[in-house]
């Protein structure tokens, strides 16, 4: 590893590591009871030790987040194609994208959970209005960011409109999509994580937030520490699979992915 | 000489732009088999918009533009300002583009892929992305690509204006050869006054806009032009000449 590498990677965990330090010393030494704040330490040994039944949840909010995000991107790309392909239903679709944008996911989330029957379905429902946009915004505008001497260069060889849709738009968007994916992705996990609250008890009573929710009314602290790590974790874990895919798609030419050369 | 075969006539076409721009005003040109006519004049002149036309990627506004059968479809080939290459894929992959959106089949596409890298050069670099390639290598691999259907027409917009001098006199020269083995009729917008007299068996000068077609000057050296050619009196006459005309057509137009 380089020297530039350590310093990125041995910086952030130094901080975490003095972080739980002082975070451990400020507990014992002020006799904070762990109902209020638990040291670090017996958040990690309740994480263990609930292991069961919040790996249980886990795998709900994991299943959720990404039944949301691959809805959004399959959906979102869809439709960013057909409005592309036509002004009429861009026009036509685009304000009921911006007001399902801009309405706030915890006021629409209470219809939705009471609408859809399956408590499972309304959550993923839930994440998927909250990734959907930023997916849809950035491959309408990669879409449209065709440089226009290669569209004339694919005008001139004749080419149908299915070819220049999937050898000039579709990579030319590719950059585009994954950074809205990248955002998207971040915003599915807070919305099954927002929906999976306004559920409550009423929901499907196992994924993370509904532990958080439990161990709060339960006063059960280090649970609810252990639970937010895993979130955190789930979170981390989205964004660097998102950045890998970016990187690996994008690599070989566009220059956000390029090594940089010193 | 070039036989009398007309490869490209153009009569009384006019351009007017959605904006009310006058971008040309009614303009006559015939371009022969063979012949290698370069359009030069101040920048804004309508030199590309007539390209443009030509390559019926613009309609006109008034007149006709009619290109010999052999010309028309996969017989003409245009070349741009820049490159204009996919940046996601390979050179090779870029060449094979004509021949992908015609749907060619695949053994004979690759045959005419390498074909035309070897025509400009560039056969070890088929497997190289555009922005690992130099801009002169760039501007050959976009020309490959417009050999790749085996035009007989070649429109060449300011290809090589954005390389060096040392660059653009190599590609110059290449270019000459190519055109003279392959026997393309050319077309070709220039800025350059050196690269117009070097390439060219006609040049045309434009007027400022709305341009019209002030000047012909005919260069009588036999194709394809030598390197030894640019030192000669006579490219430096021909060359002060073009200058002095290019000055008149430029009278009243802002620099």
């Amino acid at each position: 590893m380089s020297d530039g590498k350590w310093l990125q990677v041995g910086a952030p965990i130094a901080v975490g590591m003095a972080f739980i330090l002082v975070w451990h010393a400020l507990v014992v030494l002020n006799e904070v009871p762990p109902f209020i704040v638990p040291s670090p330490f017996l958040v990690m040994k309740t994480l263990a030790q609930d292991w069961g039944l919040l790996s249980g949840s886990l795998l709900v909010t994991l299943q959720v987040t990404g039944a949301a995000l691959a809805l959004a991107v399959v959906l979102g790309v869809a439709l960013s194609i057909l409005s592309v392909q036509s002004r009429l239903i861009e026009a036509s679709l685009l304000p009921y994208a911006v007001i399902l944008q801009v309405t706030p996911l915890v006021a629409i989330a209470p219809l939705i959970i009471i609408w859809v029957e399956n408590p499972r379905t309304a959550l993923v429902i839930c994440a998927t209005v909250a990734s959907i946009f930023p997916v849809i915004t950035n491959t309408t505008i990669g879409l449209r960011s065709v440089d226009t001497a290669l569209l004339d260069l694919f005008r001139m060889y004749g080419a149908s409109r299915m070819q220049t849709l999937i050898r000039l738009r579709i990579p030319s968007a590719a950059p585009y999509f994954f950074a809205g994916l990248r955002v998207a992705a971040a915003l599915a996990l807070i919305g099954a994580v927002v929906a999976e609250f306004v559920a409550g008890t009423g929901g499907t009573q196992s994924g993370l937030a509904y532990q958080i929710l439990m161990s709060g009314l339960q006063l059960n602290i280090p649970r609810l520490f252990a639970a937010l790590i895993l979130i955190t974790l789930t979170g981390i874990a989205l964004f660097l699979l998102v950045t890998a895919l970016a990187r690996i798609s994008l690599r070989r030419w566009h220059e956000s992915e390029l090594p940089q050369e010193r | 000489m070039s036989d009398q075969t007309i490869a490209i006539e153009v009569r009384a076409v006019a351009k007017v732009f959605a904006n009310g721009v006058r971008a040309l005003d009614p303009i006559d040109l015939v371009v022969r088999e063979g012949e290698i006519v370069t359009l030069i004049g101040p920048s804004g002149c309508g030199k590309s918009t007539l390209l443009r036309l030509i390559a019926g990627l613009v309609q006109p506004s008034a007149g006709r533009i009619g290109l010999s059968p052999e010309g028309q479809r996969a017989g003409l080939a245009f070349v741009f300002q820049n490159p204009t290459l996919m940046p996601w894929t390979s050179v090779e992959r870029n060449v094979r583009l004509p021949l992908d959106l015609s749907g060619t089949e695949r053994v004979q596409a690759e045959q005419r892929v390498r074909h035309a890298l070897e025509l400009v050069g560039l056969n070890e670099f088929a497997r190289f992305y555009p922005r690992e390639l130099s801009g002169g290598m760039q501007m050959r691999a976009s020309i490959a690509r417009a050999l790749v259907t085996g035009p007989k027409l070649l429109l060449l917009d300011e290809p090589f204006g954005a390389l060096d001098e040392i660059t653009r006199n190599r590609l110059d020269r290449d270019l000459s050869e190519l055109c003279a083995r392959e026997k393309l009729t050319v077309l070709f917008v220039t800025h350059s006054i050196y690269e117009a007299v070097f390439l060219s068996s006609r040049v045309l000068v434009m007027s400022a806009r709305p341009g019209r077609i002030l000047m012909e000057v005919a260069i009588d050296e036999p194709q394809p032009r030598r390197e030894a050619f640019r030192a000669t009196e006579k490219f430096a006459r021909l060359s002060a000449g073009l200058s002095g005309m290019l000055a008149t057509a430029m009278h009243g137009a802002p620099a």
